[in-house]
């Protein structure tokens, strides 16, 4: 470009103005929206706890194999044994050690909640941004549809669902996902309903960008914050929904290990009463899961709704 | 003044015309329209600026946002050097979209504010694929010197900058293509006072360094009489009244064009309290325009005529729309 404007003829800049330009530089350079709100965010203590209890139980999932102190699946010749030095949380009533199982189990809730999540965001991420962005007949066939599946008694389908096509970890993850995602399809309708009367997403429009580059890059990371959250919930919802499936012996079964149905086992009376070694870890590894995961969620919905609150 | 007149036109608009359905009931039935835009036609000429003023509400904004597109006309046609945007392909459209840009009204909405401005600069030239990271990279760092932004702002957020400041963001990002055409929509009127003179400013330079082709929308006088090399009035619709700058300011022969140069404060005290013409009432609904001149109920000198029969905009150099245009007064 040959140009030669000479920007200090153009624009005279008043001395206030200068000041006021200074001071601006001087707010930080680089302070991004994601800097903002992680620093809110740490200072929601709660949160913060929950996401560092969150990491842990992550851990603990992907390091099973190194840190159980048995094969989860292995018999031993006593069963029901009390807590002791070798079994630090006894044994089950078929002799399997129950610290192993629960080490395992984390691994079960992780995936179904991260995973089950995962897919229904992504399908309703797409549904939603594209009923708001084109409207008309597209957005009427797609809300209609998430309007039949949220009619749906969601516990009971899903239990459907289950029994036809069999009970496991892969395909409860795949129901919970397939049939989340009404939820967030009219999240993101309804952000980008506002989102795209911004003149940023005209300009976009003018400039010649692509639909997609416009949904995705223009759109999505203005509606992201809603849906974080949203989901961040969503996998509480899910680990629950994987341990109840599970307790009802229509999600993980036996012998693979999962908390919901290690605490089949509190069925009877005599465990209840006299066998808490069995019931109360799987029972507390569920209540610590999904109580870190909406934590971070109250944490997160915090510091990004008070976005404007400097 | 540059001369026009020879020139073949860079943008013509043909009897554009944008309604809005108004829909109620359940069934959401068509029970009327508002016609924001009825009836447009004028051309645009390469290197001017064309000024398009009228109250809110007039369709100034409309046709504005349909000769880059952003809204598709009901009837009419937008000839872009002899092609109709409203008929070629999708793909053409992107291709021409290099050739036609807008500055917005609201320079808080018109900055995404999830992207930094070296990217929200760099972005339009990537996409088109007209230069490699590094290349625009220097183009965005050319540009904001242009803009008189310092290179430095590049890593900076949309929320970092004053609204002056911002309106230089995007008029920067409007230039990054080249366009030929700019539509600036209003891109004063949210500004302050001091620093709408330097928006200004910058605007004509740019004009006279790029060759740019301006459509001016404003509904302040003021700075439409210090951009424009023609201004097109409008009111409720319809083209009014269109001449060269001086010819509207000076010799007005719309009724409507001589209300709106009375309604514009005069800065000089003594020159005051002269006899002026007042408007009275308010714009009827576009939903139910009058019959007749559209115009007729709010005009000091409307006859029968005016009630029934619609104007046509006439004249060679001054066109106007209406049954008793004003005769030149010789003081």
């Amino acid at each position: 470009m040959a140009m030669k404007l000479n920007p200090n003829k153009n624009v005279p800049e008043a001395d206030g103005l200068a000041t006021s330009e200074q001071m601006i530089a001087k707010l930080g350079d680089e302070e991004s929206y994601l800097h903002m709100v992680s620093r809110r965010f740490f200072k929601h203590r709660l949160a913060f706890i929950g996401l560092i209890v969150f990491l842990l139980i992550i851990l603990i999932a992907a390091l099973a194999p190194v840190i159980a102190p048995h094969d989860p699946n292995k018999i031993f010749n006593e069963f029901e044994a009390a807590p002791s030095a070798t079994h630090i949380l006894g044994t089950d009533p078929v002799g399997r050690d129950v610290m192993s199982r629960l080490i395992y189990g984390a691994q079960v809730s992780i995936s179904v909640g991260i995973g089950a999540v995962a897919i229904y965001v992504a399908i309703g991420i797409v549904l939603g941004l594209v009923a708001g962005y084109f409207g008309k007949w597209i957005d009427m066939i797609i809300m209609r549809l998430t309007d039949i599946f949220m009619s749906f008694p969601y516990f009971m389908v899903i239990l459907v669902l289950v029994s036809i096509i069999g009970p496991s970890l892969f395909n409860i993850t795949i129901v919970i996902g397939l049939l989340g995602w009404p939820a967030i399809a009219r999240l993101v309708r309804g952000s980008v309903l506002s989102i795209k009367e911004m003149d940023y997403v005209k300009a976009g429009v003018a400039l010649g960008y692509s639909t997609p580059k416009i949904l995705f890059q223009h759109i999505l990371p203005n509606a992201l914050a809603p849906i974080l959250v949203n989901a961040t919930f969503g996998v509480a919802s899910a680990i629950i929904m994987e341990a109840s499936l599970s307790f009802l012996g229509m999600g993980v079964r036996p012998p693979a290990a999962s908390w919901g149905n290690m605490l089949t086992q509190a069925e009877s009376i005599t465990v209840l009463s006299s066998q808490p070694w069995l019931w109360i870890p799987p029972g507390m590894m569920i209540l610590l899961a999904v109580l870190s995961v909406n934590f971070i969620g109250d944490g997160l919905r915090d510091a990004i709704e008070s976005q404007n609150a400097k | 003044m540059p001369s026009v007149e020879k020139k073949e036109p860079l943008l013509q608009v043909k009897n554009l015309k944008k309604y809005y359905p108004i829909k109620k009931g359940v069934i959401s039935r068509t029970v009327g329209y508002v016609k924001a835009v009825d009836d447009v036609s004028f051309d645009i000429y390469p290197g001017e600026t064309m000024g398009l003023v009228g109250e809110s509400g007039c369709g100034k904004s409309t046709t504005g946002r349909s000769l880059v597109r952003l809204e598709d006309p009901t009837a009419g046609q937008v000839l872009f050097q002899g092609k109709d945007l409203a008929s070629i392909s999708h793909k053409e459209m992107r291709k021409l979209r290099t050739d036609l840009q807008i500055i917005f009204q609201d320079p808080y909405s018109s900055l995404n504010p999830r992207k930094r401005v070296g990217d929200l600069l760099a972005e339009p030239l990537i996409a088109h694929k007209l230069a490699t990271k590094s290349e625009a990279d220097k183009k965005v760092n050319e540009i904001l010197e242009i803009v008189g932004l310092s290179k430095q702002y590049k890593n900076r957020y949309p929320h970092q900058f004053s609204g002056g400041q911002r309106q230089r963001i995007g008029i920067a990002r409007a230039l990054m293509l080249h366009p030929k055409l700019i539509i600036c929509d209003e891109p004063v009127s949210a500004l302050d006072v001091s620093i709408q003179a330097q928006v200004l400013n910058l605007l004509k330079d740019l004009q006279k360094e790029l060759n740019l082709t301006y459509v001016f929308i404003a509904h302040g006088l003021g700075a439409v009489k210090y951009i424009s090399d023609r201004i097109t009035v409008m009111y409720l619709g319809k083209v009014m009244e269109l001449a060269t700058t001086r010819e509207i300011f000076e010799h007005p022969k719309h009724p409507y064009t001589e209300i709106l140069l009375n309604a514009y404060p005069i800065p000089n005290p003594h020159m005051r309290g002269r006899n002026q013409m007042v408007v009275e009432g308010d714009v009827p609904s576009p939903a139910n325009p009058p019959k007749g001149c559209v115009f007729h109920t709010r005009c000091p000198f409307a006859k029968d005529i005016c009630r029934e029969k619609v104007p046509a905009l006439t004249g060679k150099d001054h066109l106007v729309a209406c049954h008793f245009p004003l005769e030149p007064v010789n003081a």
